[in-house]
């Protein structure tokens, strides 16, 4: 399902290329002042980008708007996309594993390597859509959801103990021992009412978290 | 700045060395109490405060601001501001840069034709021709600053120069150093760079006592601190000017400053830089642009306004560390020049962080778990 714009939609417009719009073909971009928003299978959305890096039109910014159910303003999603592009230094579409790294408070977060996963590659609507769930709009229930995604590594819909294992190996190092952290897994395990078998849905991560919302928030600076 | 001796071994790394504990400065993501009390299944499932942390890396973080060079607003944007805007295009490019470009070649003129030969003939009387080459590179300095139309305002008393004595200033463009060399003969320590740049710096530079060194040898940082000291030590050498952020920043932020200038047992006189970004940003970033291309981007405009203030110097307190005091000064430099301090190193612009930090925070992580596992 590839998103074409309408050529008729704004002046901005006017100046992208028919290929990036009739085309198929991985448009990479070589114009500096130009990019387009590619994803690497090949089908893609064109946006024009002037020098300065708030170029895009209103059309694009309610396209992201709803791909991220409206989670943020538009503002916001400007200051969004202007992080987006000093991330990606090459203008390639999406920001690649060593850029996230570049940034040395990510780098230096225990979870870093489980959400490079999750987050290398994608293209400026999947950005905004992984981030929705650190608005401070956001329900419960999406802000849970990213959790739950980050223990599913698998992406199978379910969490093992082995699962919650491993994320708290992630966060603990070599500060606990393998044996604390069973002790610790099966204590909670048992007293939540599940065994060491026992697999978690999205659904009972919910309910684990009942009606509080766990405090995710962060602000995006809007200058 | 407390000694964090206390409670973590710390890796003897080169790079941990050289900075205070981080996490002084930076925001701690988990501002919630510690929840006490027994261990619940929410509490090891719920990783939202490291997610936070995380979320507010990748959405804005104080290390990538100090390398952003803000595009200057467009004002051209009219039907009456858009010619303006053309004829003054056409007046810098066609008027001003082949007058500029002349005079920088005037200048080199004179300074070749004066410095070869004295550097094959006064080969004898050391001294006489030391203060001449010295003269000559002021001279030279001068045509480049010429030739940006550079307009640069000198605060404070200008630097004697005396033995034991270090200049650190802040860092924003290889041209900070042409700047201060104008006024003053400096022998620089810098970074080696390839093309014409590097030839400049091994034949006219090498006159002035500069110091190479390579970021990318691992050994390198010893015989740099042997080199940094003897220079300080012998007494006809230029005053020594170290650039202790050791990399560019963009003029609005400061990064920590390295240690190494602040061990040498000497004075410290601090110069604070800054430029007025109204005529040009005089970021070199050096990612994006080469030297040539960004010494060819002050050449087209109008001017390079920057102050400059020689501050007043600075020894080492008793029982101050060599780290608290870089801090000191650093936080002279940048109250003096109106810029904000950052507290990350500015090589992590060429590598990772170690794995120091991370380790800190699973440490603090652990044994918050292993404290509710006991209370029961």
């Amino acid at each position: 399902m590839s998103e074409f714009l309408d050529p008729t939609d704004s002046p901005s417009v006017n100046t992208i290329d028919l290929e990036t719009v009739v085309g198929s073909t991985y448009y990479s971009g070589d114009d500096s002042t130009r990019r387009t928003l590619s994803r690497r299978n090949g089908e893609f959305e064109g946006v024009k980008m002037g020098n300065t890096s708030s170029m895009l039109t209103q059309y694009d910014i309610e396209e992201v708007q709803g791909h991220c159910q409206d989670l943020f303003e538009q503002q916001e999603i400007l200051s969004l996309y202007q992080r987006f592009c000093q991330l990606d230094r090459n203008s390639k579409g999406f920001i690649s594993s060593d850029e996230f790294l570049s940034v040395p408070e990510f780098a230096m977060n225990p979870l870093s390597q489980r959400l490079l996963r999750m987050v290398d590659g994608l293209n400026f609507k999947e950005f905004v859509a992984f981030l929705s769930a650190f608005s401070a709009k956001a329900s419960l229930r999406q802000k849970v959801k990213l959790i739950f995604k980050v223990y599913d590594s698998n992406c199978n819909g379910k969490v093992s103990s082995k699962d919650i294992m491993e994320v708290l190996r992630d966060l603990s190092g070599s500060f606990m021992s393998d044996e604390q952290r069973e002790q610790v897994l099966s204590q909670v395990m048992t007293e939540a009412g599940y065994t060491s078998d026992s697999f978690l849905t999205l659904e009972d991560f919910i309910k684990v978290f009942g009606s509080c919302k766990p405090e995710m928030d962060v602000e995006i600076p809007v200058d | 700045m407390s000694n964090t001796a206390g409670k973590l071994v710390t890796s003897k790394s080169e790079l941990d060395l050289d900075h205070p504990y981080i996490e002084d400065y930076l925001p701690s993501g988990s501002t919630i109490d510690e929840p006490r009390g027994k261990l619940s299944l929410r509490d090891l499932l719920d990783i939202s405060p490291t997610l936070t942390e995380a979320g507010g890396a990748i959405v804005d973080d104080s290390f990538t601001r100090c390398f952003k060079s803000n595009p200057p607003e467009p004002w051209n944007w009219n039907i009456y501001l858009f010619p303006l805007w053309c004829f003054g295009v056409v007046v810098r490019y066609c008027i001003l840069f082949p007058l500029r470009c002349f005079t920088l070649a005037f200048g080199w003129f004179i300074f070749l034709s004066t410095f070869i030969p004295l550097h094959s003939l006064l080969k004898g009387h050391d001294r006489l021709s030391k203060k001449i080459e010295r003269l000559l590179v002021e001279m030279i300095c001068s045509f480049f600053v010429a030739s940006w139309t550079g307009v640069v305002k000198y605060h404070g008393p200008r630097p004697s120069i005396r033995p034991k004595q270090v200049y650190v200033a802040n860092h924003t463009s290889m041209i900070d150093f042409i700047v201060l060399e104008q006024m003053t003969p400096f022998a620089v320590i810098m970074q080696k760079h390839p093309g014409w740049v590097g030839l400049l710096q091994s034949t006219i530079l090498e006159t002035v006592g500069c110091i190479w060194f390579n970021r990318s040898e691992a050994k390198d940082r010893e015989i740099v601190a042997r080199k940094l000291r003897d220079h300080v030590q012998g007494t006809d050498n230029n005053p020594l000017l170290i650039f202790p952020e050791g990399t560019c920043v963009n003029n609005n932020y400061t990064v920590m400053f390295k240690k190494g200038a602040f061990e040498l047992d000497c004075t410290v006189c601090p110069i604070a830089i800054k430029y007025n970004k109204i005529f040009v940003d005089a970021f070199w970033n050096s990612r994006k642009q080469s030297f040539t291309m960004h010494l060819l981007q002050l050449m087209t405009s109008w001017a390079v306004v920057c102050e400059v203030w020689y501050l007043e110097p600075q020894t080492i307190r008793p029982g101050e560390t060599a780290i608290e005091f870089a801090e000191r000064v650093r936080d002279m430099i940048s109250l003096r020049a109106g810029l904000k301090k950052v507290p990350w190193d500015g090589y992590l612009k060429y590598s990772r962080p170690s794995s120091k930090h991370s380790e800190r925070k699973q440490q603090s992580f652990a044994e918050s778990i292993l404290a509710r596992l006991e209370a029961k």
